[in-house]
């Protein structure tokens, strides 16, 4: 038991009345590769900041190599050996990788002394763990992949013999991520301890040694990794969650309403998040995007829903074409009949300070009904939103609730309510059930059903596996940007979660 | 009087009135380079100048009177830091208070102290800076160029002024070749990173507003000792202004600070000189509109010809932890 480098003892922590963290016990040993997994909100990053003394816990103990410590700030946890990459890079934009590097180590209040003692430091270390990287760089003109490197080697200059890694691949490309993980299996041999954090099985099954599994702010079990099984990882984060499965007839699939043809986006680095997608929706159907989060599905969502350009491709809503590679108008695809439900409704779908009611119009505005053009019909609005919080059973039932104060279910019903009650031809939805209590998920899945029956195309697209294979009448599966397969609904979860993995995808594209 | 003649003139001028620009547009460098937007430049110099004025006068003694202006114009900055570095407070709404609140005191306070109408009593001259003169200045001056250069545009100046532009690059060093100036830079642009290295983003911006409050301290104090003998309400005129305009026209750099200022005082130094000389071709040019050429010119040159002026990423923006 001596070679325990970490050790969390009944760690708690409250953010008012969110329990964050009930009681956590982890050991992590020395030398190892250590997986922390589990669904947002797990409460995975909270117990990692309380590790990094970003915030105090309510109770508990943390023990290093051995010897209890009180980390009340950052720098206790540098003093203890503890290191974080942050799923958001801490790094100085317009500084060099060598002045990031030393800053709040630079050993003299006079730079140029500590400067050539980083540098030769620097070079130590890129030699000894093959980190290679110019240290006069900007840090703002390296790709993101070598930014996390000066993150890692911000943490071996202090030091650290411990490494947290706070959802690392999130930002890499594929390849970039396979790189990561070689550096890591590096960082081990040399008998650095890391602790991965991350909400991606495949990448738990690939590195780590042991994986312990988070949900709602429990460590609900420790496996070590060899003698455990994706299936049985994945049950244990989402946990034994009764999916009530929803009533759903034969689909009665129309005319083609959204066409999709060819569509390639880039993301502001340049880097290809949608590779040549195409496919069809037709009326009285629903089509399902399913893939692990980050691999181009919010982009293929957004450039449909106008609020992202597209570099080449074609896009046609109810026969007619979109200008989706040139001036994009989210208002114009509305009044054609398009609604959007945005995957993240706090910053795209609702303007959270506003009331129930302005949220419930919101983009639909300067509808006639809703205004004369100068003034907004206040009383219709009202009116109109206490429609919709009684049809969608909205709660609290009250209009003139500032947004923020309802939960995020009746949020998210708030944000389908004036999607769809709009009576569009099509609506794509992402994430329709992301932090949404299990009874409004039955609710919003049975609305999405009564959309299809109504004869609206629906796109939807979903992390949750068990949500597309409940709703999806055909399954497309995307990877790295591309849609490596079509499935039907019934097709096993252990067939979807290869392709969403890229193993057999990869064949399939090359047949 | 030759061209040349009225060029030195002018340039000699135009260091007289960059002083007070260059002290509080290095001061506003400190504090927005660490993230502390600072629009209350122009009341800090006010209240030191008030300061310098009145304890001056009251003690007889420049060098008290200085103290007391970099004393009040620090406590200044200590308000604006309380309210948007510990409280969170909006930048932009402390500065314009702190600019209202020393408008009004200072001439409140002057009327009730020395009945002269706000201004304070004329110092005699041990209680104002007196010019410093360069040894064999008057021998040389009669030498062609380079004697009317030595004699009256380098030597005869205030303290503060040589002061001023020492604090040039003075101020580079410190933020690009100390360990306090990189730190400071970082907390500017991105405080997480600052916070995760185990400083405190906190007192790192105290000791930046506190700089700034130093600095604000001289300019005011040049104003009331040495520029003129005395204070006079409203005294600064908008300079608080002018220093971060041109603390954008210079892109946030001390060296370019340091021009920006030198330019926006010459084109000061020329209104004055032309007041009421009609130009060639286009006669007599109103003083308003010279008075209003830093402004515009600030616009103008921002909009097209020296590129984008990236701000400080993390400036205005009060640092909260994550979640």
């Amino acid at each position: 038991m001596d070679n325990i480098a970490i050790e969390l003892r009944g760690i708690d922590k409250s953010f008012g009345p969110v329990h964050a963290n009930k009681n956590i016990n982890l050991k992590v040993r020395k030398g190892t590769i250590h997986g922390i997994i589990g669904e947002n909100g797990a409460g995975k990053s909270t117990l990692m900041s309380i590790l990094y003394g970003f915030y105090q816990a309510d109770s508990g103990e943390i023990i290093v190599d051995g010897r209890p410590v009180t980390i009340r700030d950052p720098n206790a946890a540098i003093a203890a050996g503890i290191g974080m990459v942050h799923q958001h890079f801490m790094l100085v934009e317009n500084f060099t990788v060598l002045e990031n590097v030393m800053l709040g180590a630079e050993d003299s209040q006079i730079l140029n002394k500590g400067i050539a003692k980083a540098r030769v430091e620097l070079r130590r270390l890129e030699k000894e763990y093959a980190l290679e990287v110019n240290p006069d760089a900007l840090i703002e003109e390296l790709p993101v992949g070598l930014q996390q490197r000066v993150e890692i080697l911000k943490a071996l200059y202090r030091k650290a013999d411990i490494l947290i890694l706070d959802e690392p691949t999130g930002v890499l490309t594929p390849a970039e991520a396979d790189h990561l993980f070689r550096i890591l299996e590096q960082l081990k041999d040399q008998g650095k301890t890391i602790i991965l954090i991350t909400h991606k099985l495949r990448e738990i099954m690939a590195i780590t040694d042991e994986v312990s599994v988070m949900r709602r702010g429990e460590m609900v079990a420790t496996r070590t990794t060899s003698e455990t099984s994706v299936e049985e990882l994945a049950e244990l984060m989402v946990g034994r969650r009764v999916l009530l499965r929803v009533q759903k007839g034969e689909g009665t699939p129309g005319d083609v309403k959204l066409s999709v043809q060819g569509l390639t986006v880039k993301d502001s680095r340049g880097v290809t998040m949608v590779d040549n997608v195409s496919f069809d929706v037709r009326a009285g159907e629903i089509v399902g995007i399913a893939g692990v989060a980050g691999n181009g599905q919010s982009e293929l969502l957004e450039a449909i829903a106008g609020i992202r350009k597209a570099t080449t491709g074609t896009v046609l809503l109810n026969g007619k074409s979109v200008d989706v590679t040139g001036h994009r108008d989210p208002a114009e695809l509305r009044a054609r009949g398009l609604a959007h439900v945005p995957e993240d409704r706090h910053h795209v779908g609702l303007v959270l300070k506003f009331e129930e009611s302005e949220n419930a119009i919101l983009g639909y505005h300067h509808d006639s009904s809703y205004s004369n053009g100068v003034f907004l019909n206040i009383d219709a609005i009202r009116k109109d939103a206490e429609e919709k919080i009684a049809k969608y059973d909205i709660r609290p039932p009250n209009a003139r609730l500032k947004t923020a104060n309802f939960s995020g279910g009746n949020q998210q019903k708030i944000v389908l309510a004036r999607e769809m009650e709009r009576g569009p031809d099509v609506l794509i939805i992402g994430q329709p059930t992301r932090g949404v209590d299990v009874g409004a998920i039955e609710f919003i899945h049975k609305r999405i059903i009564e959309m299809r029956d109504q004869g609206k195309a629906v796109l939807l697209v979903s992390v949750e596996l068990d949500e597309i294979r409940a709703l999806s009448d055909r399954i497309l599966v995307m990877f790295a940007g591309r849609v490596v397969g079509e499935r039907s609904p019934d097709a096993t979860e252990g067939e979807l979660g290869l392709l969403m993995a890229g193993v057999e995808g990869r064949k399939e594209a090359a047949e | 009087m030759d061209f040349f003649h009225v060029l030195v003139v002018l340039l000699e001028s135009t260091i007289r009135v960059s002083v007070p620009l260059v002290f509080a547009a290095l001061a506003g460098l400190f504090t927005e380079r660490a993230g502390v937007f600072d629009i209350g430049l122009e009341g800090k110099m006010l209240g030191a100048a008030f300061a310098a004025g009145a304890v001056a006068a009251v003690t007889q003694s420049v060098w008290i009177g200085l103290l007391a202006a970099i004393l009040v114009s620090i406590l200044l900055s200590l308000v604006h830091g309380y309210a948007s570095i510990t409280q969170r407070g909006n930048q932009i709404v402390s500065g314009v208070a702190i600019n209202f609140i020393v408008a009004g005191s200072t001439v409140i306070l002057g009327e009730a102290w020395f009945r002269q109408g706000g201004r304070t009593p004329a110092l005699a001259e041990g209680a104002r800076f007196q010019t410093i003169n360069f040894p064999f200045a008057d021998a040389v001056r009669d030498v062609p160029i380079l004697g009317p250069i030595y004699a009256d545009l380098l030597s005869g100046h205030f303290l503060l002024t040589y002061l001023a532009f020492a604090m040039v690059p003075a101020s580079w060093w410190i933020l690009y070749r100390t360990r306090f100036g990189l730190r400071l830079r970082a907390v500017g642009e991105n405080p997480g990173a600052v916070d995760t290295a185990g400083i405190s983003v906190i007192w790192l911006r105290y000791r930046a507003v506190i700089c700034c409050g130093i600095l604000c301290g001289f300019a005011g104090a040049y104003l009331s000792l040495a520029m003129t003998a005395g204070f006079v309400k409203g005294m600064t005129a908008g300079k608080g202004y002018i220093a971060l305009a041109a603390l954008i026209f210079a892109k946030w750099r001390p060296k370019n600070v340091m021009l920006a200022c030198l330019l926006f005082g010459f084109l000061d130094a020329l209104a004055i000189r032309l007041q009421g000389t009609p130009l060639p071709l286009v006669g007599q040019v109103p003083v308003q509109l010279m008075q209003a050429l830093p402004y515009i010119l600030t616009v103008i040159l921002l909009a097209g010809f020296i590129g984008k002026a990236i701000p400080p990423k993390a400036g205005g923006v009060p640092y909260v932890k994550e979640r």
